[in-house]
């Protein structure tokens, strides 16, 4: 008997088809899988040109640093795996120009340097740059501005470094590997590594340190890492993309994160479409189960049905979702083709595999549950209609729809705290949804002794069908904050995080600015323009005991640890948490603990080192030693370009140890005259620019937005399909009550104005909470995920309010207008077994 | 006739319903025997129980006492999915409403009951069945492209396109008018004749019942009359 349920199926399947049964099932589900396959391609993607940006700010793909000689081999080894690689050697030097010196970072570069991005030069200082696509050739020197005002040179002077002269034949403005930390923080020079050795710089004893960069196709880069992880000494450093600058970090983090967030809603919307369709499908085919049975059909025999249409409804959303997604994520590379590099590896078929998976979870969890049900139909319902319709959402349809979303949910987010949150704040979105909804169908329903007729039956439609009104209110509601928040509250959410990195973001850093001029240098940059953040003092220290015992015995899970163990660590001390800094635990000190030992942690660190509130940690400072007891831990915002610490003191302890100041301000990009005059005033001053790194994390962000923007639309698309599966699941009921109504003398005017009274009604009703929930999204997303401040906007109320009755109202109406054309006898005898 | 041609028999046959006024007995001690190629129309006033009992009859329903032995199998002893495998095998049906699949041509709709039954030869048995009453030309039709008495037709060739053991028809001329009802009640008789099935059939309408060799009379969920 089941070898004729497959072919059975399948003709049942193209006959629905045909009649259009499945249209709003399979669009459904095919926006399903279309957004997260769109978003699976565009987020590979980006991520991927992103992850390139990130590797420029290392130079390379792959790097391994260490402070002695490396291993050759480690070169031969990367030419067998074909991949490029380049070779520099950094060295602490006196230059000399006549009688000016300067202690300078010397940095000899192999051909091919750098292997991701581009060097910077110019002929004068702090000029504008322009792209270089190789390095000083022997016998030249390449300096940087900084060095160029100290030793108050020009393009074609003589430099002597060490043994030999150089001479300068151009000014580095910007190198990609100059971004990421403050260590560099000394002039630097650029040279021919085949020019090293006639220097005699490098003696044995001298600070020097030795990096190989290494580039190439992805998978090599990562079997090379694996190979040279392996091979490495306990002193090198490998660095990857994931070590990239935190400021590009927290941008990839969190387009990714709004990226997710954007095609789950589009999913679970479309989740919805599926279920509500799904139980549309099953009412409609009651009737034709029972008589399968009654003819003799088994239980087994109408779920091999159900589920191979099940199936084959899976596929053809699944090749439509993901053509759909393809084409999407190619018309955004096309559009993005000037963000995004043209070298990036061809879309795989991973984001198809994903969407099929999409399709399948989501038919299992939203549309099997109301199938299955089809199979408990009893045959009696052949003889009696009024048994066999147990198919209302029950808790058996719920269970496993819940399950899919916390599995899509996880899926995506892949990210414990925003899954919580995500949970926790759709159940209690949902809850509050539906609370709301009862209420007002409540209240609605009290109107109806005072409205007309038109108005009394749509009224008396949605306190009858209270469940599915306030299920449709709900997804209405879902599908219009969607719209909401795509349309109103998108823009104020974009606005306000594009001002979170604003036109004046500070783009230059100056250290070491003396105790005694720090005050005077903050005039000298007032009095130019310039818009300086905070100055901090900044003290440099090691880390030597933890809870009393001495770090370097210490062993930690996180590799970080061990660095920040090993490395001096620049501190300082602060009264007020900045407006960049979240604390996440403890307490920020106030007036009365001035003087005390204690210290703020940041969320990297005290992850990396595992510490806990009240841990002590010793500190040689200057060779005094403090010991302070940690009394909160802070979440920095880097790219807010301020000065921040990943250690912050209490104000009063550290105040009298001598140490320097650090600020960061804005200066007109095309003000270099400025900056060299103010090397020139405060010698002793290290300028560093911010130029390059705050371009490339607009850059993503702009990036991120256009994405994020792409991505709304399938949400749009679904919240209209709810729209569609919401209409079309009572249509059959609507048409034939329309048909009754008519029969017994009502005008088709007064039963259009009914429709269009109920429709308008659950549009407002929906509207009402769709602006409420589009605002406490934006605000969640504002707090949660995008870590900025959120300014509520009034509009979005009257907008829901009559978007939603106009845009439901309408669409109901119109979904349903054909019934009225049709005389109500042929309604009667078509519909009458709805 | 001998205990082999009894081909539906009920014993003491009951049906009770909980009601909101308590316990509602719907077929009380029904017992008769049908012999194969036997026609018997089961008459009585709406509630009666006769639809009920047809029910309870074809295994669509369990009765709450009794038995019902079809085709020599015992019914209540049967689960869901062995009383549907048991009706593909013997049983057809004809209803007042047609019942035909919406989705289905008439000749996908006749093939049914062949392809639950397992049978190879579907589709030519289903082109045979509908030449029987007349439709060969309407095979890729679906019903809605069908009138009442056309979509009645097509339901009595699925009805013994599987030559049944027993028929069981609700009202087959119920939702007909009298002439094309005519029509049906004879094609039904004529190929009851042919194919020796055992004819159980329900209904209002007197002069369908009279061509009944058997009359059963029900009132209040009981047998009052058989012969």
């Amino acid at each position: 008997m089941l070898r004729h349920a497959i072919p059975l199926a399948i003709r049942l399947l193209s006959r629905e088809w045909k009649s259009g049964e499945l249209g709003v099932l399979l669009m459904a589900l095919t926006i399903a899988v279309g957004a997260l396959t769109g978003v699976g391609f565009l987020v590979n993607r980006i991520t991927q040109s992103v992850k390139f940006q990130a590797n420029e700010v290392l130079a390379a793909d792959l790097r391994i640093e260490a402070a002695d000689r490396l291993n050759e081999k480690y070169l031969q080894e990367a030419k067998q795996r074909n991949l490029v690689s380049a070779a520099t050697t950094t060295v602490f030097s006196v230059v000399f120009r006549e009688d000016l010196s300067q202690l300078t970072n010397v940095r000899a570069v192999s051909a091919g340097y750098p292997l991701r991005g581009t060097l910077g030069v110019a002929t004068e200082a702090f000029a504008a740059p322009t792209k270089v696509h190789d390095v000083p050739s022997q016998g030249e020197v390449w300096p940087d501005s900084k060095l160029l005002s100290a030793l108050q040179a020009k393009v074609g002077d003589q430099l002597s470094i060490g043994a030999t002269t150089f001479k300068i034949t151009r000014i580095l403005i910007s190198r990609p590997d100059q971004g990421g930390g403050f260590g560099e923080l000394a002039p630097t020079l650029l040279m021919n590594i085949n020019d090293l050795s006639s220097t005699q710089l490098i003696q044995p004893g001298s600070r020097a340190s030795y990096a190989f960069l290494f580039a190439g196709e992805q998978k090599r880069i990562k079997n090379f890492k694996k190979w040279l992880s392996a091979q490495g000494k306990r002193s090198e450093r490998i660095r990857d993309v994931s070590d990239a600058s935190p400021q590009i970090k927290s941008a990839i983090d969190r387009s990714a994160k709004f990226l997710s967030l954007a095609s789950l809603v589009a999913i679970l919307l479309s989740s919805i479409a599926v279920a509500m369709s799904a139980r549309r499908y099953v009412i409609r085919h009651l009737d034709s189960v029972a008589l399968m049975k009654t003819l003799g059909a088994t239980r087994a025999f109408i779920l091999t049905v159900s589920m191979t249409q099940l199936f084959l409804v899976g596929i053809a959303a699944t090749i439509i979702g993901s053509i759909l997604g393809f084409l999407t994520q190619q018309w955004l590379l096309y559009t993005l083709k000037d963000l995004l590099r043209a070298d990036l590896p061809a879309a795989d078929f991973l984001p198809f595999w994903l969407g099929f998976i999409t399709a399948v979870v989501v038919l299992l969890g939203f549309a099997l549950p109301h199938l299955l049900q089809l199979a408990r139909v009893p045959a009696m319902r052949v003889l009696r209609r009024d048994i066999g319709e147990g198919t209302s959402y029950n808790w058996l349809a719920f269970g496993p729809a819940i399950f899919t979303i916390i599995f899509l949910v996880y899926w995506i987010a892949q990210d414990t705290r925003l899954f919580i949150g995500f949970i926790i704040g759709l159940s209690i979105f949902l809850i509050i949804l539906g609370l709301a909804g009862v209420l007002l169908v409540r209240v609605v329903s009290s109107f109806r002794s005072a409205v007309g007729i038109s108005w009394r039956y749509g009224l008396a439609n949605l306190s009858r069908r209270r469940n599915e009104s306030i299920i449709q209110i709900i997804s209405f509601g879902l599908g219009i904050m969607v719209l909401l928040l795509l349309g109103v509250v998108r823009g104020d959410l974009l606005a306000d995080w594009q001002r979170s990195l604003p036109i004046n973001t500070p783009n230059y850093f100056f250290i070491n600015i003396p105790t005694s001029e720090h005050e005077e240098f903050l005039t000298y940059l007032k009095d130019r323009g310039a818009t300086s953040s905070r100055a901090l003092p900044m003290l440099r220290a090691r880390l030597i005991k933890l809870n009393g015992r001495e770090v370097t015995g210490l062993k930690f899970t996180d590799p970080r640890g061990e660095n920040f163990a090993r490395r001096e660590q620049n501190i300082t001390w602060q009264a007020d948490l900045g407006l960049d800094n979240q604390l996440l635990e403890g307490r920020w000190w106030d007036k009365e603990d001035q003087g005390l030992s204690l210290v703020s942690v940041a969320s990297e660190f005290q992850e990396a080192m595992d510490l806990k509130l009240g841990d002590s940690m010793s500190f040689d400072v200057g060779g005094e030693i403090f010991v302070a007891k940690i009394s909160s831990f802070r979440k920095i915002k880097w790219d807010s370009f301020q000065p921040n610490f990943f250690l912050v003191f209490a104000p009063g302890l550290l105040d009298e140890t001598a140490g320097t100041w650090m600020t960061s301000a804005y200066f007109n990009p095309a003000n270099g005259r400025v900056i060299t005059d103010l090397v020139r005033r405060f010698p002793s001053v290290s300028v560093f620019d911010l130029g390059e790194l705050l371009a490339q994390v607009r850059t993503v962000i702009d990036k991120a937005i256009f994405a994020v923007q792409s991505v709304f639309l399938f949400t749009l698309f679904a919240g209209l399909v709810v729209l569609l599966a919401a209409i079309q699941s009572t249509g059959d009921q609507r048409r034939y009550e329309s048909a009754m109504l008519r029969t017994l003398g009502a005008s088709r005017s007064v039963v259009s104005r009914g429709i269009l009274a109920e429709f308008a009604t659950l549009g407002m009703l929906s509207g009402l909470l769709a602006a409420m929930g589009a605002s406490l999204a934006a605000w969640l997303l504002a707090q949660q995920i995008l870590q900025i401040k959120y300014s509520f906007n009034p509009s979005v109320w009257l907008i829901g309010l009559v978007g939603g009755g106009v845009l439901v109202g309408l669409s109901g109406w119109l979904a349903t207008r054909s019934v009225l054309q049709q005389p109500p006898a042929s309604l009667l005898t078509l519909n009458g077994r709805h | 006739m001998n205990n082999k041609d009894i081909v539906l028999e009920a014993v003491n046959l009951s049906k009770q319903v909980s009601s909101p006024e308590g316990i509602l007995t719907i077929v009380h001690e029904v017992s008769f025997q049908l012999y194969a190629g036997e026609s018997v129309a089961i008459v009585g006033a709406s509630g009666a129980g006769k639809s009920t009992l047809l029910a309870l009859l074809a295994g669509l329903d369990i009765p709450t006492s009794g038995r019902v032995y079809l085709a020599g199998e015992d019914l209540t002893q049967l689960d869901e999915d062995g009383r549907a495998r048991l009706r593909a095998e013997r049983v057809g049906f004809v209803f007042q409403s047609f019942h035909l699949v919406p989705a289905l041509t008439a000749l996908e709709n006749v093939m049914l009951p062949l392809e639950l039954a397992g049978r190879t030869e579907a589709h030519n048995g289903a082109r045979e069945a509908l030449e029987r009453v007349g439709l060969q030309s309407r095979t890729s039709h679906y019903p809605s492209q069908l009138s009442g008495g056309e979509q009645q037709r097509v339901a009595i060739a699925r009805a013994f396109v599987s030559r049944p053991a027993v028929l069981f028809a609700d009202e087959p001329t119920g939702n007909l008018d009298s002439v094309t009802g005519k029509r049906i009640a004879d094609l039904l008789f004529d190929l009851n004749a042919t194919a020796q099935t055992t004819i159980v059939l329900v209904s209002h309408d007197h002069v369908i019942a009279a061509r009944c060799k058997r009359l059963m009379i029900m009132e209040a969920g009981q047998l009052v009359v058989t012969n």
